[in-house]
């Protein structure tokens, strides 16, 4: 019983070991009969062919979540609280400082700063948390604000989308991580998210973002209501967006965790199929350079064998992680964690920036 | 620099176009061919970097055994006692008579432990121990009886060679009349551990009061001369090296050879917690799946590759699925040894579960029994 195959396949095949770009067809007959181990053969060289470098890179980077309050009610999340719960919080510049000093013996560079969408929090008050982190960590770099959190913003400011990412930058915001993507599918996203923002304005603010030179990255959580059609286009999505300004320096991906969620009932995906999708987003994103695995849901065992599929980061040392973590069992890696990762898939450990710069451990 | 027109990617007969340029390319083809591998190309599996290309050579040596199936059980695990005699390096298991968190399981005990298991289909008791220092040889044979009377249907696959030898220590017999007197109380497999790593050097460091490989394949090969089927393991990730590796795969595959008696080959990977050996920290993922993909490969004769999901972790034994495993053990519901160093496994997983994990990596899913006889089967 010979494994499937299909001219489609075989074309698919030989187009990503000449780099050539694939069809939605293409990729999709990938995803749903490609062989994994070809599809991770093929997205190792296309790794290298990227980045001949034998490294891996990671950053020391830590998770701030600035507040669980949130208007958003998606059912696959287990991290929100509705406004006037008990358990709602926001965190004081001060909580926030002391955050960021507890990382800068580490070695830390960045936060991922990103929070709920809380209903009273004006433009003003982010601006006010971005002059503060300025003027306390003038070197740490800040990742924050998703889309869905920067359109939330511009509506209860009643601002435009790109005046609001104009003042966010102003006031100190470096770049802008591709949360909040999930699948960039509407009828995914009325199933599972249905007053969060949608496909076209989740593309419009990296776009907008983009076209100021501000870099972003670009995410997908799948494994819950979609068909690897659905995948395939979410991906052609954004390759199509990297066609106009280039502003994506990274892809990331993870699997829908279903734990304490309204879509508890959904099976949980493992890892067949993210080490497949992942490689297959190597394979069809020819235009993003790199590509980073969820330890936090696949676990170290995981993302090592990813980093032989395609895979050329592993990511944050996160230091925290609520969001994810709420919805089931996790996984924790420190720096030292990260790098023994990578020493043992093969690979030299080399500590980056948000734009894979080369940073001193 | 498209390629020449390919042959069809996944012919199972030539290496597909996106591994011809793979450095084991001469493995593959000689894996597409069906001939059997030498050492030195066992050494070669295992220190490639090209793990996709080692995952397919294996996956089409699993696939011309077994097709889309993948196996599992439903079993239970019996760890009646953890007193033992020995003080191995890589075990967080077990305890000196009388120390604090010892137990020994009288045989009421036992069979209270696996009463509320009565008519729920298990296929299986998993039933090992440590090598207990004052435990008589009829305890052994009237837990076994006890547990045959109580769960007629339920296959007994009990002590690894290491306990059987001791048995025979105890007993007075030889090696094959404790089998005799085993088999008649209702012994009907023997557990593949115990094997560790056969080289004397390494035994010597980790477990030398162990039974020597020597007297391992005594065990087992006098068991498959009375009809006793036996697994076969390989612990690594500790101080063995990738030759000591191959040398252990080959000296069972010509076990296998002789008697055919082998179902099946579990790669154990060692767990660093609690134990002498904790610094040298688990093996990666990579090791993990090279290790099953290569004792597939080596082991061309042995039916069954078993990716022991509590152990491994039920997501890399997923992706084992895809690198020569063929089976992912069973619901277990109650495990220790592996749980004392370390692993953050649930202890049980609901068959619905175990079918959902084989699916999703493109397998039918099929309960066997301990024997690998199909006891339900599905369409995909």
């Amino acid at each position: 019983m010979p494994s499937v195959t299909s001219p489609l396949l075989d074309r698919a095949y030989e187009k990503a070991a000449a780099h050539v770009r694939l069809s939605p067809e293409e990729g999709v007959a990938l995803l749903e009969a490609g062989d994994l181990n070809l599809i991770g053969a093929l997205a190792h060289r296309r790794r290298m062919h990227l980045h001949p470098r034998n490294e891996v890179t990671y950053i020391v980077e830590r998770n701030i979540n600035y507040t669980n309050v949130c208007v958003t009610y998606c059912r696959f999340c287990a991290f929100y609280r509705r406004p006037g719960h008990k358990e709602g919080y926001v965190l004081s510049h001060d909580e926030i400082g002391r955050k960021i000093e507890e990382i800068l013996p580490h070695g830390g560079v960045q936060i991922l700063l990103q929070g709920g969408h809380h209903p009273d929090l004006p433009v003003a008050w982010y601006e006010d948390l971005l002059r503060f982190l300025r003027r306390r960590f003038p070197r740490i770099h800040v990742h924050g604000f998703s889309a869905p959190e920067i359109e939330h913003i511009a509506r209860v400011s009643e601002l435009p989308v790109e005046e609001t990412i104009r003042r966010l930058r102003e006031a100190g915001l470096g770049t802008i991580p591709g949360a909040g993507a999930e699948m960039l599918v509407d009828r995914v996203r009325d199933e599972i998210a249905p007053l969060k923002t949608t496909t076209a304005a989740w593309l419009d603010v990296h776009r907008t973002a983009h076209r100021l030179g501000m870099r972003s990255t670009a995410t997908m959580m799948f494994g819950h209501v979609e068909t690897p059609a659905e995948r395939i286009e979410h991906l052609d999505r954004v390759r199509a967006l990297q066609d106009e300004h280039g502003g994506f320096t990274a892809f990331i991906l993870w699997t829908f965790q279903p734990d304490n969620t309204a879509m508890w009932r959904v099976p949980r995906l493992e890892s067949h199929q993210y080490l497949k999708t992942a490689a297959g987003s190597r394979l069809y994103l020819e235009n993003v350079r790199n590509l980073q695995p969820s330890w936090v849901t696949q676990g170290p065992r995981v993302a090592e064998v990813s980093l032989r599929f395609g895979v050329n980061d592993m990511g944050s040392t996160m230091f925290e992680e609520n969001v994810v973590s709420a919805a089931g069992t996790t996984f924790a890696m420190n720096a030292s964690e990260i790098e023994r990762s990578i020493r043992a898939a093969g690979f030299l450990p080399r500590r980056r920036n948000v734009y894979y710069d080369e940073v001193a451990a | 620099m498209i390629p020449a027109p390919a042959p069809a990617a996944c012919d199972a007969r030539t290496v597909p176009a996106p591994l011809q340029d793979s450095p084991i390319r001469d493995l593959l083809e000689k894996t597409a061919a069906s001939e059997r591998l030498t050492f030195d190309d066992g050494v070669r599996l295992f220190e490639t970097d090209d793990l996709p290309a080692l995952g397919w050579a294996a996956n089409l040596a699993r696939e011309r055994r077994h097709g889309e199936v993948a196996y599992y059980l439903l079993n239970r695990h019996v760890n009646y006692t953890n007193v033992c005699k020995y003080d191995c390096m890589f075990c967080s298991f077990y305890r000196k008579e009388g120390q604090e968190g010892a137990w020994t399981w009288t045989v009421d005990q036992v069979l209270e432990h696996v009463a509320a298991y009565k008519g729920a289909g298990l296929a299986e008791f998993h039933i090992v121990g440590g090598v207990h220092p004052t435990l008589p040889f009829s305890y052994y044979t009237d837990m076994l009886r006890a547990l045959r009377r109580e769960h007629p249907t339920v296959a007994l696959k009990a002590f690894t060679a290491i306990e059987i030898s001791y048995l025979a220590e105890i007993s007075g017999l030889s090696i094959r009349d404790t089998l005799v007197e085993l088999k008649a109380a209702g012994l009907d497999m023997i557990p593949g551990g115990g094997a560790e790593v056969f080289a004397d050097r390494v035994r010597y460091k980790v477990c030398r009061e162990k039974a020597d490989a020597d007297r391992w394949f005594e065990v087992h090969e006098t068991a498959h001369a009375l009809g006793i089927p036996s697994n076969a393991t390989l612990l690594y990730g500790h101080i063995e090296t990738i030759e000591e590796r191959v040398d252990h795969l080959l000296r069972l595959r010509a076990l296998q050879d002789r008697t055919g008696g082998l179902l099946s080959y579990i790669p154990l990977a060692y767990h660093p917690d609690n134990n002498r050996l904790e610094k040298l920290g688990a093996p990666s993922g990579i090791d993990a799946l090279k290790n099953v993909a290569v004792g597939r490969l080596l082991l061309d004769t042995v039916p069954h590759v078993k990716a022991y999901w509590i152990m491994l972790g039920l997501k890399p034994a997923q992706l084992a699925l895809s690198f020569g495993a063929d089976d992912l053990d069973g619901t277990v519901t109650w495990e220790r040894i592996y749980h004392m160093a370390g692993a953050t496994t649930p202890e049980g997983l609901s068959e619905e579960r175990l079918r959902e994990v084989i699916r999703e990596a493109g397998r039918v899913p099929v309960r066997r029994d301990a024997f690998y006889n199909r006891i339900a089967a599905e369409a995909a």
